[in-house]
């Protein structure tokens, strides 16, 4: 097909004059490994192109979709966005187009991810079954390589890449699992090998498990479970639509969370993948969120930033106009102990490796309840006793991360792909939590 | 578009596949979402391409583009198998399909009002008119919004199936909530998650979303100063029949998932705690549960003709007076168990993903009761409804599920209304304690827009019958 840009300009070519304009054209291959039972079981691999273009016709907005790229449909993209725009209210949140600004210069990208064939991928899912020692195994190895092109009739021009590789396995015992993932721009990262052996190790240590009485614990999280955890917080919370509405606990300027809590939203993370725009091309910044366990920002959209005063800070999510603003980059500061230096500091609690099915009880508090998976192992006195059986939780997590709330942060800062809810990648470390509430033991 | 089905299908059997099906796939998606009286978005989307399926082995090749034409589909099937090939690396047992009737055929479900020929303006009109009267009742956020989706698919195999499918989807969702001081409290209708079916617009027209707007606006601003579920050891629950939806959906549907079983979701969606050893002779439920998959329920979201590998609809029963008897299943999945042909249960979300175990219409079967029978007989209980939240452990066993509303249940009488009801349970001893179930007449054939499983992601469409149903001792009211 043409390149993503010149597919951007045919469409603003054929968009009348009086309207406002924004093309985002994403294009780019995406595929995917699968294993169970100890073999690839599945696996896929998909042409991503898309072509998106909102209009604005006197504040009547419509959006459209298509992946053609013929003249025929793009011309018909275009008809379809103006018609319906004709036929809608004017929009009195209409924010306008995004501005001409530079994006920042970030390249989170690899030539070998972008095309790395089926082998490539059954090479490290390969090496993770072997390393599982005889386990059982399942899990899957992805890569994806997008570009995307984004211009607006206010003269806005952007261009983006990524790519991004994926590893994330369990081994199996019969009577526990153990996970490992890692993520990381570059396929070449990814040690199949190394996965396999961890999550076999965990797997053999979380065996079988006894029942724990369930109530009040302090906790150690896997960087996987902090990402459980800041999703939550970035969707109900930092986002700029939920404090219009009056539904956010935030309260900037305030001490809400410990002061070892320092979070940022910034896609020029080193370890960070993604590209430095909005849907709405919109440069992204660097926010900071929480800053030493005070409350200090939030990310807007052009829609937010207008309701409330601000300005984007180029969070607009595709298709999340209604839902608001996201940041997709989080990064939580790490601190200085190792993983088991985290463990050799609990008096009484748990080491948790996954958390599963996560959901929100109450929005403005964040209390949610959720389910211990892939090991969790009882710590006395620094020590780890025995692997206990999965528990649910029902938690706050913004109390959860309050001042006084963390008695420790990892200096482990991982890449963690494909946060909760699927939208965006985040840097976190380990933490140690003073008090964690399980309300049930799993099986009941 | 059968010629570039039968393309990729020649293709992906010149490299060496041993099956291989394709499907082109050409959906319009059309949604419409409106807030506090203005519309915020409008969006019409269409999506066009092939995605093929090869089989070598023991695994599966999966390929798929947008570009329409003989030559891109010989390129996709050829490109399917050599992924399978790849698959083989990392070999299991070979993978074997149930056999299926080969048939030519062409279905499509009944609509009566075409939901993408009703005007803009009217669609747009009802979403900020619902919205505006939730805003006059109460809400401080009021939103509303629907969706359509026109599929046309042409399904064509190395086996000989030329199946041609046009299935028209649509729904509609609203919802209030209202600001305390520290707390927020919502109200959905129909519910959480709206109402959608295989129907046309005349499905939105019944739900008559402008006749119960300002109800449930005021039922969102009173649950603010209503007093809060009290914390039960074991009380009698009753469930409405949105809410028994979502438990049919997450503790039954998801259980007998045959892929699940097999362990083919265990790293991610995960397991299932039943054991196909135990099927025939586990006890799942009461004597009252009986549960079917049922494909061909008229206007219910998980119905079509035949499944994306060309499997006729066809009833499936799930849980038959309580005993847990089937499962859903596809052809590969069904031949590795030892069943001896596919429910009938696999889908795939758009041209570019790989069909895989769905649920179809997974729900119960009606009884004699009635929900005010329900209250009637019961001297300490409460009544739920509408789902609020969802969580439930990767073996489908362990769940706690939280409502919108509630009302105590006293003597026999709906009394005071309670709010953040919650209430937790293991599935087969939960479902062993149902004692009343509701009648034909409140049967409702609720639709799930939104169900998600797979690697890459899918969203499937399911449905999912029920009634109301009463519980005997259960856990309410967990606490943070």
């Amino acid at each position: 097909m043409s390149a993503p840009m010149d597919v951007c300009e045919r469409v603003l070519e054929l968009v009348d004059a009086g309207a406002e304009a924004e093309v985002r054209v994403t294009t780019g291959a995406e595929a995917l490994t699968r294993f169970a039972t100890g073999f690839i079981h599945q696996n896929v691999a998909d042409e991503v192109r898309q072509v998106h273009l909102r209009v604005a016709v006197d504040g009547r907005v419509a959006e459209a979709t298509t992946n053609q790229v013929g003249s025929d449909a793009l011309g018909q993209l275009v008809r379809s966005a103006l018609d319906a725009a004709a036929l809608q209210p004017p929009d009195p949140g209409w924010p306008g187009l995004a501005p001409i600004a530079e994006a920042p210069a970030v390249d989170h990208w690899d030539d070998a991810t972008a095309n790395a064939d089926p082998s490539a991928r059954a090479e490290r899912v390969g090496a993770f079954v072997n390393a599982a020692d005889g386990l059982e195994t399942a899990g899957f190895c992805s890569t994806e390589g997008m570009h995307v092109a984004f211009a607006n009739s206010a003269g806005q021009r952007l261009t983006g890449r990524t790519t991004s590789a994926q590893l994330d396995g369990i081994a199996r015992t019969g009577t526990s699992d153990g996970s490992e993932r890692a993520a990381s721009v570059r396929l070449a990262d990814l040690d199949g090998a190394a996965a396999g052996a961890e999550a076999n190790r965990r797997a053999r240590e979380a065996a079988d498990a006894a029942d724990l009485e369930p109530g009040s614990y302090e906790v150690v999280l896997s960087p996987s479970c902090v990402v459980n955890v800041l999703s939550f917080l970035a969707i109900y919370g930092f986002n700029a639509r939920a404090v219009e509405e009056g539904r956010s606990f935030t309260r900037i300027g305030e001490a809400q969370f410990d002061e070892s809590v320092s979070l940022a939203d910034d896609v020029a993370h080193p370890l960070a993948a993604g590209i430095g725009f909005d849907a709405e091309g919109t440069p992204k910044r660097r926010v900071e969120l929480v800053n030493d366990g005070v409350t200090s920002g939030l990310v807007h959209d052009r829609r937010t930033a207008k309701a409330l005063g601000a300005e984007s800070t180029g969070h607009a999510v595709p298709g999340g106009g209604a839902f608001g603003a996201l940041p997709a980059n989080l990064v939580l500061d790490g601190g200085t102990a190792t993983p088991d230096e985290l463990v050799a500091s609990v008096r009484r609690g748990l080491l948790v490796t996954d958390f599963w099915y996560t959901r929100v009880l109450d929005p403005r508090t964040i209390v949610v309840t959720g389910l211990t998976r892939n090991g969790v192992w009882l710590v006395e006195d620094g020590r780890i006793v025995r692997p206990v059986t999965n528990l649910r939780f029902t938690q706050s997590f913004v109390d959860a991360l309050g001042p006084g709330a963390v008695k420790g942060v990892g200096a482990d800062q991982a890449l963690i792909g494909g946060a909760t809810f699927g939208f965006g990648s985040y840097v976190v470390p380990s933490l140690h939590l003073a008090a964690w509430n399980f309300t049930g033991g799993a099986k009941g | 578009m059968f010629e570039y089905a039968d393309a990729a299908v020649e293709a992906a059997i010149a490299a060496g596949a041993r099956y291989a099906d394709a499907r082109v796939m050409d959906r319009r998606h059309e949604s419409m979402a409106a807030r506090n009286g203005e519309i915020e978005g409008l969006n019409q989307e269409q999506s066009v391409g092939i995605g093929v399926r090869a089989l070598i082995g023991s695994g599966w090749g999966f390929a798929s583009t947008a570009d329409l034409g003989a030559d891109a589909a010989r390129r996709a099937g050829a490109e399917a198998a050599a992924i399978a090939r790849a698959s083989a690396s990392v070999p299991g047992a070979d993978l074997e399909l149930t056999p299926v009737e080969v048939r030519q055929d062409h279905w499509a479900n009944e609509v009566v009002e075409d939901p993408l020929a009703v005007p803009l303006a009217e669609k747009g009109d009802m979403l900020v008119t619902v919205t505006r009267t939730m805003r006059e009742h109460g809400a401080d956020t009021a939103n509303a919004g629907y969706d359509i989706w026109d599929t046309t698919k042409w399904l064509a195999s190395s086996e000989g199936h030329r199946i041609d499918q046009h299935i028209v989807e649509c729904g509609a969702h609203m919802d209030a909530t209202a600001n305390g001081e520290t707390e927020t409290q919502r109200r959905s209708y129909p519910g959480i998650r709206g109402q959608y079916g295989t129907r046309g617009w005349e499905l939105v027209r019944e739900l008559d979303l402008p006749g119960n707007a300002a109800r449930i606006a005021e039922e969102a601003r009173a649950l603010l100063t209503a007093p809060e579920c009290q914390s039960h050891d074991a009380i009698d629950l009753i469930i409405g029949s949105e809410q028994m939806a979502l438990q049919i959906h997450e503790s039954v549907g998801h259980a007998v998932e045959l892929d699940r079983i097999l362990g083919w979701e265990a790293a991610f969606a995960g397991t299932s705690w039943l054991d196909l050893a135990q099927l025939g002779s586990l006890r799942f439920g009461s004597n009252l549960m009986n549960v079917t998959a049922d494909a061909t329920l008229p206007g219910a979201l998980g119905s079509f003709g035949y499944d994306d590998e060309g499997t006729p609809a066809h009833p499936v029963d799930i849980v038959k007076d309580g005993m847990w008897v089937g499962v859903l299943s596809g052809r590969d999945s069904a031949a590795l168990a030892g069943i001896a042909e596919s429910g009938g249960a696999v889908r795939g979300d758009g041209y570019n993903r790989l069909p895989m175990v769905r649920m179809t219409n997974v729900g119960l079967l009606p009884g004699d009761s009635s929900l005010e029978d329900m209250i009637a007989a019961t001297e300490d209980g409460i009544l739920v409804d509408t789902n609020r939240s969802w969580s439930i452990d990767d073996k489908r066993l362990n769940f706690q599920f939280g409502c919108e509303i509630g009302w105590e249940i006293k003597n026999g009488k709906r009394g005071r209304m309670i709010k953040n009801p919650t209430y937790t349970g293991i599935g087969p001893r939960f479902w062993q304690s149902l004692d009343m179930l509701g009648n034909e007449s409140e049967w409702t054939f609720w639709g799930t827009p939104n169900c998600g499983k797979g690697q890459p992601g899918q969203i499937g469409h399911t449905g999912h019958p029920s009634v109301p149903c009463r519980f005997r001792g259960v856990r309410v009211g967990v606490r943070g």
